[in-house]
């Protein structure tokens, strides 16, 4: 059979060491803001999502210290030390965070960084195609949303963007083929 | 030859006609729809400005309607085949006998395709639907040589859809006993030989092990390229044999073969994948278009490297060009 895996980056070691010491409350609960904005202004998520809304989904992130879960019908999006056991949940996601944002960005196909062994699932396989499927039709862009959730760091985060892509390598935004929405 | 592209999502459609598709095949969020999979497919008002958004940018919309009423309810298909016809579907993908002569009752203006899951595969069988039910294409079952489609073009009258890449079934299509024994489930209904609510994976050792309804279909290490979990393309034990006893675990890539299924009479060219990502549908779709606009051209179609997108990451031109073992 042909290997032919994405090459990934991997998120750097540095970064990573740096996150460790984060407070988890804060952390969790800015990320519970932005999982919030995003399924507020867009609502088919949850739609889609469907009969899973009420799943714990886990987001396994091999590259970072922490685990994430996601509650989509509660809009929130909590972090868990790596050190710590494995958080309880329905279904479950891991792999890089390189995958999970070219995922999300609309740069790579889930099933193809599945099949190539980069992403690996657990738990309820139906809920975890529901939530990819749910944000692929979102056309989401990490770096609109957060701009959108914070005005005044907009301007930072446009400035810097480019250099923070180059730097580590990782697909930050949308691409251009998607960013402008047709209807 | 017409480019006949996937689209699960909204999105997904919008990716395939920025791509260059020249029709794109949808369905509802219900159980007409052979890929009603969660999270994905259409409402009313997102097919309907799927189908306008398309139409501006002169692709069609085909929709597929093909799964076989269960009694007593036949009005959810009616509904649904009056919906599409009322928002403007080009066309409309169908396999059932009595929805389709319910079709060319009511709806007669209306373009109507034999699905795949009708398993059509030979002349007389085309000519039946074709005559009794007006379809004006049939898609082709994925068992057929190229050799095989060029003699059924000699003795029918309407168009042929052929796929070209994507999820590849070796069974009479939608018919597989096997599937039916693991899941309880009818391919046919369900549009999936492998229900996602029946495919569980797990950490065992060192190793993923992919299962359908509690049967382990393959065992790969950690972290290495694993193939979709269907049973035909499983790795199994039989007598003293390990291996994949039904079909290697690969999927269709008849890209280099479209020069000689256009010489066979095939109007239509079909990616599967309505499961797939919109960043797999433009990859594709773009790749694709290159070729039928290279042939449109009379050039040299390109050749195309998207072994990386194909399930399990190998491809095979199935049928089109080989024999069973």
């Amino acid at each position: 059979m042909q290997n032919d895996t994405p090459e990934l980056p991997i998120f750097p070691l540095i970064l990573s060491h740096a996150m460790r010491p984060l407070p988890l409350w804060p952390l969790s609960a800015g990320l519970s803001r932005l999982a919030g904005h995003i399924l507020h202004r867009h609502p088919g998520i949850n739609n889609r999502i469907d009969y899973y809304q009420d799943h714990v989904f886990l987001l396994d992130i091999t590259d970072l210290p922490l685990f994430l879960t996601l509650e989509p019908r509660k809009a929130r999006l909590r972090a868990f030390r790596r050190s710590a056991v494995v958080p309880g949940h329905d279904a479950g996601i891991s792999g890089p965070l390189a995958a999970f944002l070219a995922m999300l960005h609309g740069q790579e196909d889930g099933d193809t960084l599945f099949f190539s062994g980069a992403l690996a699932i657990d738990g309820d396989t139906a809920a975890v195609l529901a939530l990819r499927n749910a944000l692929d039709d979102a056309e989401l862009d990490l770096a609109a949303e957060l701009a959108e959730l914070l005005p005044p760091i907009a301007g930072l985060l446009r400035a810097g963007l480019p250099g923070m892509q180059h730097l580590t390598g990782l697909c930050l935004q949308r691409g251009s083929a998607a960013s402008e929405r047709a209807w | 030859m017409e480019l006949v592209c996937p689209a699960g999502t909204p999105a997904a459609l919008r990716a395939a006609v920025d791509a260059g598709a020249h029709s794109v095949y949808c369905g509802f969020a219900d159980a007409t729809n052979a890929r009603n999979f969660p999270g994905l497919n259409f409402s009313r008002a997102e097919l309907e400005a799927a189908i306008d958004h398309a139409h501006a940018r002169g692709a069609k919309v085909l929709v597929a309607i093909n799964t076989f009423p269960t009694a007593g309810e036949e009005a959810i298909w009616h509904a649904a085949l009056a919906d599409a016809a009322r928002l403007g579907a080009d066309a409309i993908i169908l396999a059932d006998p009595g929805l389709l002569a319910h079709a060319a009752e009511r709806h007669p203006g209306l373009r109507l395709h034999l699905s795949v899951q009708a398993a059509a595969a030979n002349p007389d069988a085309i000519n039946l639907y074709a005559r009794h039910f007006g379809i004006r294409r049939v898609v082709l079952p994925r068992v057929l040589s190229v050799e095989e489609i060029a003699a059924i073009n000699r003795e029918i009258d309407i168009e042929t859809e052929v796929f070209v890449f994507g999820g590849l079934c070796v069974m009479a299509e939608g018919r597989c006993a096997l599937s039916s024994y693991a899941t309880g489930q009818s391919p046919n209904m369900n549009g999936v030989c492998s229900p996602p609510d029946h495919v569980a994976y797990t950490s065992e050792g060192d190793d993923t092990v992919a299962r359908l309804g509690g049967f382990a279909i393959h065992r790969t290490p950690r972290g290495a390229p694993a193939p979709y979990p269907t049973l035909c393309k499983g790795c199994f034990v039989s007598g003293e044999r390990q291996g994949h006893v039904f079909e290697d675990a690969v999927s269709l890539d008849a890209s280099r073969l479209i020069p000689a299924l256009a010489r066979a009479g095939v109007s239509a060219l079909k990616i599967e994948g309505r499961q797939r990502s919109r960043a797999y549908v433009a990859q594709i779709v773009s790749a694709f278009r290159a070729v039928t606009d290279a042939l449109a051209a009379g050039r040299e179609p390109p050749a195309l490297a998207l072994a990386r997108l194909a399930e399990g990451q190998a491809a095979t031109t199935g049928a089109y060009a080989k024999r069973w073992r």
